[in-house]
């Protein structure tokens, strides 16, 4: 129960950094990724709290043989780059520096219910579909990555 | 580079990073987005309330700031209805298809120096930046 409500509250923390860092609006995603027009760094700050914080505390977490509440840590396992890799973080790319929205900002936004924001949401869930129908998935996790600095004694699988 | 807000970004990157670390902690789990979501399109027993609940997490955490900040949910650009639609589709296609996006990749695999994660968030920063400065500078910044 108690693992049940952090995962609620993770995900309102979540979208409360989101709010406050900017990523919910769409008009400063784009001035950060149009670097060459009127460049807004605001979002450098965003990835490096987050990678910066998350660096720190999952090597932290880690030390521990199993999490709180959910057993063993679930991490992907994969070292390789593939060609679905690349070619999915492309297409994910272009639709982001489209319309400003990854799947957290918009899922966040909604509540505004701004026409667009629902409409990207459900062009979203509908692309998700599309993917499972053609049977593309091979992890049903998100990927995350595995790294170089997991010891096999630190973790399990 | 008059829009730039360092200390608010920081701060909520920082709250980005604590959430995501409590999702590991506590629950043992990577916080990527469009995997927790894209998830609940193939339910599987016993695999299905924790999604339902981050996502609840966040819609709930959207109402706050709706009530407290609203400015921050504005959706200030000049997008067609097609855009937007074509945007969501690639968005949601390539997620899936790259097994993450900017929380999955660019904040949880970056934060564990991981190669797949790295390269992923290099490949969309980059077409990223590049969909957005075509737009904004060969079509006047309106599609």
């Amino acid at each position: 129960m108690m693992g049940k409500i952090i995962v609620f509250l993770c995900g309102l923390v979540f979208a409360i950094g989101l709010g406050i860092s900017g990523m919910t609006q769409p008009d400063k995603v784009v001035n950060f990724l149009d670097f060459v027009g009127n460049w807004d760094p605001s979002l450098v700050l965003v990835m490096f709290g987050g990678v910066a914080t998350y660096f720190v505390g999952q090597r932290l977490t880690l030390s521990r043989k199993t999490s709180v509440f959910g057993g063993n840590f679930q991490l992907p396992t994969r070292m390789d780059l593939d060609a679905r890799l690349i070619g999915g973080a492309a297409i994910f790319g272009i639709g982001w520096g489209i319309a400003g929205f990854c799947p957290g900002p918009a899922l966040v936004s909604a509540v505004s219910g701004n026409s667009a924001v629902l409409t990207f949401i459900m062009s979203m869930a509908v692309g998700m579909y599309f993917f499972e129908a053609l049977h593309l998935r091979h992890s049903h996790e998100p990927d995350g990555g595995a790294s170089p600095l997991d010891s096999p004694e630190s973790h399990h699988h | 580079m008059e829009n730039f807000t360092p200390v608010a970004s920081l701060v909520g990157g920082i709250l980005i990073g604590l959430a995501a670390v409590a999702m590991l902690l506590f629950n043992a789990k990577i916080a990527g987005i469009s995997g927790i979501f894209g998830g609940l399109l193939h339910t599987k027993r016993g695999d299905t309330l924790w999604r339902v609940l981050f996502v609840a997490g966040l819609i709930a955490g959207g109402i706050l700031l709706r009530l407290f900040y609203p400015e921050s949910l504005e959706f200030k650009i000049e997008r067609s209805t097609i855009s937007i639609m074509v945007a969501g589709l690639l968005v949601g296609f390539g997620a899936r298809l790259g097994n993450g996006c900017t929380s999955g990749h660019g904040v949880c695999g970056i934060g564990r120096l991981a190669p797949r994660s790295i390269a992923a968030a290099g490949t969309f920063m980059t077409t990223g930046a590049v969909t957005a400065i075509v737009i904004n500078h060969v079509f006047g910044g309106n599609i």
